[in-house]
Formats: structure tokens, C-alpha cells, sequence
């Protein structure tokens, strides 16, 4: 137990810095692969809560494809690479005493609400073969839903993006 | 292994990634922020499946991933034909879209 909170606070300690860095550095590029060390530390997590199969998803689909997709938005809609000036509002600092205050909300419930609650000691990992029984049984409407919205996402995307 | 440790981190992303949606004015940017808010939803509910003992989380994540890959896949799109029209892709473009 002990070895997964030193592994949890390390990872976590990661994300956060590379989540600020996200939200607070002037170069698009830079930003997009910060997100991408916050998106491999939610797949590390994901394998100390016991969950490879959404880990190994988080890392084909994050990592391997949105992040693709980022920097292919990014050189598309941006000549030059380098960093900017112009990427926050005028009113940005609004954002802090916002999302503090957000966090200090949060924070307070999950307290009183979970206390020093425990998560189970021994669980055994989740296998994929139970996922796909949920998927498949009692979830299939939902995947229906979730294979016709990925088609309409494809279709509007080209509908969108082609030149006419 | 606290069931708060993971919920106050979950937390801490999403309220990271909603001070990106406000103080950006790039349409990038904002899509960037958006991504930590839906991961740090992913986060809660495996936490939620392992404190519940279900593999249901793990489904819902799952679900949530794809609609993400949607999603960014459309919002791309659309600041493709923002940058197009107006050869920039800061929000203050789209101003004049309200009604």
C-alpha cells in the first residue's frame, strides 16, 4: 500500500505541474505536450486504480490519436510555430478567483463527504473480459448511441473542413 | 490508498482546466483545457469503480473517451473554417455570432 501512495503522489505531482503548464505557456506546441505528459499520467493512475483496459485506451486514443489531431489543428491553423503573445483574454484573471474558489467548494465536500474514507486493500484487477460482458450486455444501447455519434463526428468533420 | 486522494486530484485537473477554458483566448487552447476537464472526470468515476467494486465505471469511462475523440475531432473542424474565414482562430472572432 504504501508503495502505491509514494507511486500516486509522484504521478500526481507530475500531472499538476504539467496541467499549469498547459494552461500557462505561450507556445501552442509546448502546451499540446504538456497535455500529453498530464494524459500519460492519468493512464499511470488508471493502472494503480486497477484499470488497464481504460489505460491502455487512455494511451491509443489520447496519446496515440487526439494529440495527432492537436498538432495537425495547430500547423493547420498557425503559420509560424513559435510562441505567442496574444493567447489569453484580456480579462484572464478572472480565471483564478473563479476556479479557486471552484477547487475550494470541491474540495470541502469531498472532505465531508468521503472523510478518511479507504479504497478496498486487495481488489483484484479489472479484466477486459467483464468490461466487454457490461459493453455488450447491459450497455449496448449506450454503444449504439456512441457508434453513431462517432459517424456523425467523421461526416460533419469532412462536411466542415472540406474546401469548396 | 485514500478514495479522497484520487477525488481531491480529479478536482484539482478539472479546476486547472476551467481557469484554461476562461483565461484563453486561443480556440486550441480552449480545446486543450477541455481535454483535462474530461480526464479528470475519467478519473473520478475509476476511482468510483474500484470504492464500489463494479466494472461499470470503467464502461462510462470507456464511453467518455470516444465522445472526447468526438468532440475534439468537431471542434477542429470548426476552427479550421474559423481560421479560414477569418484568418485567426481567437475567440473574440466569433463575437459576432451572438444574436
Amino acid at each position: 500500500m504504501v508503495a502505491q501512495n509514494i507511486a500516486f503522489g509522484i504521478v500526481a505531482a507530475v500531472m499538476v505541474w504539467g496541467a499549469l503548464r498547459v494552461v500557462t505557456v505561450n507556445n501552442v506546441v509546448h502546451a499540446a505536450l504538456w497535455l500529453v505528459l498530464v494524459l500519460a499520467g492519468a493512464a499511470a493512475q488508471y493502472v494503480i486504480l486497477a484499470a488497464e483496459f481504460v489505460a491502455i485506451t487512455q494511451v491509443l486514443v489520447y496519446i496515440g490519436a487526439v494529440m495527432v489531431l492537436f498538432l495537425f489543428g495547430t500547423m493547420l491553423t498557425r503559420a509560424r510555430i513559435g510562441a505567442e503573445r496574444e493567447l489569453n483574454n484580456k480579462s484572464w484573471w478572472l480565471g483564478v478567483p473563479s476556479s479557486v474558489l471552484l477547487l475550494g467548494v470541491i474540495t470541502l465536500a469531498l472532505v465531508s463527504g468521503f472523510g478518511d474514507e479507504e479504497l478496498p486493500k486487495d481488489a483484484a484487477v479489472v479484466s477486459t473480459q467483464e468490461i466487454s460482458d457490461l459493453i455488450f450486455g447491459p450497455y449496448l444501447l449506450p454503444f449504439w448511441a456512441l457508434s453513431f455519434v462517432l459517424l456523425v463526428a467523421v461526416i460533419g468533420a469532412i462536411v466542415l473542413a472540406r474546401k469548396d | 490508498m485514500l478514495v479522497n486522494q484520487f477525488l481531491i486530484l480529479a478536482a484539482v485537473l478539472f479546476c486547472i482546466g476551467v481557469y484554461g477554458v476562461i483565461a484563453r483566448r486561443n480556440a486550441v487552447m480552449v480545446l486543450m483545457s477541455i481535454e483535462l476537464i474530461l480526464n479528470s472526470v475519467n478519473l473520478n468515476l475509476i476511482a468510483f469503480a474500484l470504492r464500489n467494486g463494479s466494472a461499470d465505471g470503467h464502461v462510462f469511462a470507456l464511453y467518455i473517451i470516444a465522445v472526447a475523440a468526438a468532440e475534439v475531432g468537431v471542434g477542429l473542424a470548426l476552427v479550421l473554417l474559423v481560421y479560414r474565414n477569418r484568418k485567426s482562430i481567437g475567440l473574440e472572432e466569433l463575437s459576432e455570432m451572438k444574436g
